[in-house]
């Protein structure tokens, strides 16, 4: 028991873990739509692009989530205008426009003289130095981003699944679209300080992806894709406690290596279970394939 | 009516009135504008010029009664959701803004499910079922809606004898409540057999009328240009 009790005996492991748990559920939440709706490379880009955000606030003396949140919106809110326009192709735009957005958080911070001190924790997170006052600005913001997320559940769905029905039955569709982007964009921006920029997009793809491997629905989805990621949160910082490894990169590892298993041994879309279908001459997904079913050649 | 992307004028010269309760067959070579007029008037894209009305408002103030049947291609059949919840997606508008469908709803789903032939399958994932059923999922979904118009976006392609007998009595029952329909389809046995009127589409309107006057041979010649040929044995 030792071995799960000592760490606690420690002030700011016992603030860690509830940091960590409490981000563990929000990018599991969020993530699920993030995983849904294809967003993984563009929560990426914000996670680089709120970095001059970061070093700012940090110069400045400030918390570190003030500058990152306002760059997160600004980012979130260019990147909902773009995917409207249909002359720029999205992605290039985003990919050069954020690299440089990246660029010019180092630079910044290279010109104050900090660079070699401070990048490390920057840009990996420093979980083990989270005060009492980040705690308490995470939780409240992580009931907030969650109350949002699921008061509009229905209507997110419906935008993922099927946007064309969600326009055509008058939903504000680009309204929702930046709403969800703004929490994604917040979801990230809180979780800056526990895993950093690098390592963000794990936290918010891995667990949603490992749950969608375990089941068909969202409902269900959801709730192993926050479960997931806060024992692999917890797990994670005590393995890199007892093992002296970085809390946040540890966290991912075990986070992937739960995807992993679950990839393996899933009951349905599992590799271990699809071998044993097609040996046994039966498969998970009983098609109900009329007699006659094709494509009609005309 | 006319629709453009950009500078290209993808659809123009369309002026239609369609009557509660009638079966309206949008036909035309690709490209000539089917989906394009469908989706101006589901609101997915936006007419440059004109109007669009349903029951005298603006159409856009009036779509919560308007069912969008996609082709079946646009959505992700791997999305974690079940049949039954696709129906249930028909009756989030009437639900409203934070509630979820309640009893009713969920025994109206069900019961537009057997209308369709998939009773007692609506707890199923959407992948375990074949593409012509998938369709039918959708026509469940409309009916919940309890729409004024249904748009229905190549509904015949490549499906069997079954499913095309099923979305036949579904589009029959459609206009019978007095639902207006209209079908984008390039399935021309369909426009004689299925509707009562047709809207024939070449990047403008070639003609529009009753389909006993209007789907003749001239008309089509006149839509399809000189793909006639491939048509003409079949009218």
């Amino acid at each position: 028991m030792s071995w799960v009790t000592d760490p606690l005996e420690y002030e700011f492991m016992q603030r860690a873990m509830i940091e960590v748990a409490i981000i563990g559920a929000l990018c599991g939440l969020v993530g699920c739509f993030v995983v849904l709706r294809g967003l993984a490379f563009i929560g990426d880009a914000l996670a680089h692009a709120v970095f001059p955000g970061v070093v700012l606030s940090y110069i400045t003396g400030q918390s570190i989530m003030v500058g990152a949140m306002a760059f997160g919106t600004l980012t979130a809110l260019w990147v909902a205008v773009l995917g409207r326009s249909r002359r720029v192709s999205e992605d290039s735009a985003i990919g050069v426009v954020f690299a440089a957005f990246f660029a010019l958080g180092v630079v910044i911070l290279s010109r104050e003289g900090g660079f070699n001190r401070d990048l490390g924790s920057l840009l990996f997170g420093n979980i083990l130095g989270v005060s009492r006052e980040d705690v308490l600005v995470t939780g409240v913001i992580a009931v907030v981003v969650a109350g949002i997320l699921l008061a509009l559940l229905k209507e997110f769905t419906l935008l993922a699944f099927d946007p064309t029905m969600a326009r055509a039955a008058g939903y504000p569709v680009f309204a929702l679209d930046v709403l969800l982007l703004l929490l994604v964009s917040a979801t990230i921006v809180v979780s800056l300080q526990t895993v950093g920029n690098i390592l963000i997009l794990a936290l918010v793809v891995t667990p949603p992806a490992t749950a969608r491997l375990l089941t068909d629905r969202l409902g269900r989805m959801m709730a192993a894709s926050v479960a997931i990621a806060v024992a692999s949160g917890v797990s994670g910082l005590y393995v890199s406690y007892h093992a002296g490894t970085a809390a946040g990169a540890t966290i991912v590892l075990v986070a992937t290596t739960a995807f992993l298993g679950a990839l393996a041994f899933a009951p349905n879309h599992g590799l271990v279970s699809g071998y044993w279908q097609r040996r046994h001459g039966h498969h998970h997904a009983h098609h109900y394939h009329e007699e006659g079913e094709g494509i009609d050649p005309g | 009516m006319r629709v453009a992307y950009d500078a290209n004028v993808a659809l123009a010269g369309v002026d239609v009135r369609v009557e509660a309760g009638s079966v309206v067959g949008v036909i035309g070579p690709n490209g000539s504008g089917k989906s394009t007029l469908l989706k101006t008037i589901a609101g997915v894209l936006r007419a440059s010029r004109g109007e669009i009305l349903l029951g005298g408002r603006p159409i856009r103030e009036e779509a919560a009664r308007i069912a969008f049947v996609p082709q079946r291609e646009e959505v992700n059949w791997d999305f974690p959701v079940t049949a039954r919840d696709v129906v249930l997606m028909g009756r989030y508008r009437s639900a409203g803004w934070f509630r979820w469908p309640g009893r009713d709803d969920r025994q109206l789903a069900e019961g537009a499910l057997e209308a369709v032939g998939l009773g007692g399958l609506g707890h199923r994932h959407i992948s375990q079922f074949s593409g012509g059923q998938q369709q039918r999922i959708f026509m469940a979904r409309a009916m919940v809606q309890e729409p004024a118009l249904v748009l229905l976006d190549e509904p015949f392609t490549g499906v069997d004898v079954q499913n095309r007998a099923i979305f036949q009595e579904r589009i029959q029952a459609f206009a019978r409540a007095g639902i207006a329909v209209l079908v984008a389809t390039h399935d021309l046995d369909e426009v004689s057999s299925t509707t009562t009127h047709v809207l024939c589409l070449n990047r403008t309107m070639t003609a529009f009328g009753p389909t006993a006057t209007t789907f003749t041979p001239e008309t089509l010649k006149r839509t399809f240009g000189g793909q006639l040929a491939i048509f003409e044995e079949r009218v």
